[in-house]
């Protein structure tokens, strides 16, 4: 269960290689009188070795919760989680340390993720002393200066607190910790989006940067396209606690399968005027549905200007459109679990 | 755009608002209390209250016990500034070696009920279900009896003496710091950073005393000066029930219902030691006042915009 000691050799891991894989992933919240709250609801994902997945959806539609429940931070309620093929959802107290040393999490909010009682040096230090790396005062002290430069930081930030630091530094924090226990995959659960914009290429670009040297694999969440798409070399879309779209980034965003990917891009200004004139915006009409009471068959299609017959009877499958270039949408057949006799009726390939 | 926004990074500014506050450091919060003139005043009788109790038998001009029979209820004068009691002894020495064993109660019995608290309240609040219902009912229990009344049950039970209230002062204080150290752990546990310290391994253990504790002090340390007010003021009216301390040990609450019965002919007997008492439980109330203002960013924030308007 430890990391493979990484030397430059084996620095630009084979790609392909799936890492991480998420099988009919569920995480449902208890509510006091009512239904559960299906944050995640039925996720199949995989993340490559090496590669950038960009995860975007709207605020919401159960992001942060996929990349709690990879950790076990959430409990999953159904589903599998496989790392390099082994399930971590039956994972004991120990082996469940060892999941935490090899998937990591920068948090979106670099104030709140922070003890503000500890130095920057005991935060940074904290998994190597549980993982019982780099041990003894002086290896440690040294690892944590190794660590902070790593992420751009003077070794003098060690004895400093984090209301100390501006938010940018906070978040160089974060990354640093979550470094510090040399993972495989790190979750970036929004790391820019509460920074100020001046200092949000700074910290993606660190990112970009400690992906190429350490040869990482990032799980990158963001809540617009436009944000993940010049990072990713893949995007997963999610709505409603679903992966609806998914396939390498310049297919996502430049031939959309589904009508939720093309209304969030929409929302993304193009560079190139001649395209940005053609752009159409589409509003999406009304509001999200509660994920503790989503709309039968097709999630989306209450706010779908494409819906039609089957929408509302058939639950449409992620189904493969060609060169691993997945969607969840009758558009490209009608594919799915009906959810009544009516939509049994409607399948393309009734079995 | 609107529908495609996540929220705004509205906590930011809120966590650089509160971050001095949790800057303070010992120093800082001694010098915020010695800013309030009546905390000053209050800490200076308590660094008298613990020099006192400290050296006690050597300040005291006259042995514990040290009887004159010439000397009988004489009022106060240069020779005996408290006068002399029943015995004829020194009422200024029994109340200045009294500090001690009144320090000593508060002190352990505090301890206790600090100690006993802060890990049930630790552990119900971390651990929520079935955990934090039985403990808390149980608090709930204790904490339902009138404070002295539960400390007599206690010593009925364990019988009389100083050591036994001790023990008794410190059960019935224990719901309190319990309750006081599971509201906050209540709201500590749900911090990110709590999640984040479990997102690298981080265990319970590790979680609960690095991350959870260090966060909820502030109240504990101002419901520990206060408690020590109300310890001090129960083993006085312990003793003064004949609970206590025994008798011949000088004790302020025994002192008090001795000089009872002579309230009418020497009233030096009982109003010392009573100003002793009243002296050290207003000064320990004082400070944890004083404390909770300086350690509570939300009450200081509001004092300090308050003046800025004004
Ligand atoms: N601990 C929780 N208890 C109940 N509901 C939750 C909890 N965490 C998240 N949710 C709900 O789950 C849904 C998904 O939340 P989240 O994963 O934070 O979305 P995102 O990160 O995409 O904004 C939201 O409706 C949210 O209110
Ligand atoms: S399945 Fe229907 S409702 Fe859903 S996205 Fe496709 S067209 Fe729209
Ligand atoms: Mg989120």
């Amino acid at each position: 269960m430890t990391a493979p000691a990484r030397t430059p050799a084996d620095a630009p891991p084979a790609p392909g290689e799936v890492l991480l894989r998420a099988e009919g992933l569920a995480v449902h919240f208890p509510q006091r009188g009512g239904p559960p709250v299906r944050a995640v609801d039925g996720v199949d994902l995989e993340v490559r070795r090496g590669e950038t997945l960009g995860l975007v959806g709207e605020s919401g539609c159960g992001k942060s919760t996929l990349g709690l429940a990879l950790l076990r931070l959430v409990e999953p309620t159904a589903g599998r989680i496989e790392l390099d093929g082994t399930d971590v959802t039956a994972l004991g107290r120990r082996e469940l340390r060892g999941l935490r040393r090899r998937v990591a999490m920068v948090f979106q909010d670099p104030y709140a993720s922070l003890d503000p009682r500890q130095t920057i040096g005991r935060i940074v230090a904290e998994p190597l002393e549980v993982h019982g790396l780099a041990p003894g005062r002086a290896a440690r002290r040294a690892r944590v200066d190794e660590l902070l430069a790593m992420v751009g930081l003077d070794p003098s930030f060690r004895d400093r607190r984090p209301h100390e630091l501006s938010g940018g530094q906070r978040q160089r924090v974060g990354v640093a910790r979550a470094l510090a226990g040399e993972p495989e995959l790190i979750v970036c659960d929004e790391p820019i989006s509460s920074l100020d914009v001046s200092i949000q290429a700074q910290v993606l670009n660190l990112l970009v940067r400690l992906q190429r040297e350490l040869g990482l694999t990032y799980l990158f969440v963001a809540h617009d396209l436009a944000a993940v798409q010049h990072v990713s070399d893949r995007v997963a879309v999610m709505y409603l606690g679903r992966i609806v779209e998914v396939g390498d980034t310049a297919r996502v965003t430049g031939d959309p399968a589904h009508p939720y990917t093309r209304a969030l891009l929409s929302a993304v200004p193009v560079p190139d005027p001649p395209a940005e004139r053609v752009r159409r915006r589409i509003v999406l009409s009304g509001d999200v549905p509660s994920p503790a009471a989503p709309p039968s068959g097709c999630r989306f299609r209450t706010r779908c200007p494409d819906a039609f017959e089957p929408c509302p009877h058939v639950d449409p499958a992620l189904a493969d459109l060609g060169g691993g270039h997945r969607a969840a949408c009758h558009l490209h057949g009608v594919v799915g679990t009906p959810v009544d006799e009516a939509g049994a009726a409607l399948l393309d390939d009734p079995a | 755009m609107t529908a495609l926004d996540d929220t705004p990074a509205g906590p930011a500014e809120a966590g650089q608002v509160a971050a001095p506050d949790e800057a303070v450091g010992a120093r800082g919060l001694l010098r915020a209390l010695l800013r309030n003139r009546l905390a000053a005043a209050a800490l200076v009788v308590l660094a008298i209250f613990v020099v006192v109790a400290v050296l006690g038998e050597r300040l005291a001009p006259y042995g514990r016990n040290e009887v004159s029979s010439a000397d009988k209820l004489r009022a106060p004068s240069l020779e005996h500034p408290f006068g002399t009691d029943q015995l004829g002894r020194d009422v200024l020495s029994r109340v200045l070696i009294g500090a001690e064993p009144s320090l000593r109660v508060g002190l352990v019995a505090v301890g206790i009920a600090l100690v006993a608290g802060v890990v049930l309240g630790l552990v119900a609040g971390y651990y929520r279900g079935l955990v934090d219902d039985v403990v808390m009912r149980c608090m709930d229990v204790l904490f339902a009896f009138p404070a002295i009344l539960l400390a007599i049950a206690v010593m009925a039970i364990r019988g009389r003496g100083a050591t036994n209230a001790m023990i008794a002062i410190g059960v019935v204080y224990t719901p309190i710091f319990a309750r006081v150290t599971r509201a906050s752990v209540l709201t500590v546990r749900e911090q990110v950073f709590v999640r984040a310290a479990r997102s690298i391994g981080a265990g319970d253990l590790r979680i609960m005393t690095r991350h959870v504790l260090p966060n909820v002090a502030a109240p504990i340390i101002v419901q520990t000066s206060i408690s020590l007010a109300f310890a001090i003021l129960a083993e006085a009216a312990l003793s003064f029930i004949g609970l206590g301390t025994q008798p011949p040990e000088p004790s302020w609450g025994r002192m008090l219902a001795d000089g009872r019965g002579f309230i009418q002919d020497a009233w030096w007997m009982a109003v010392f030691p009573g100003l002793a008492i009243f002296a050290v439980v207003l000064s320990f109330n004082v400070t944890g006042d004083a404390l909770r203002d300086a350690l509570d960013p939300r009450q200081r924030s509001a004092i300090e915009s308050a003046a800025g308007r004004g």
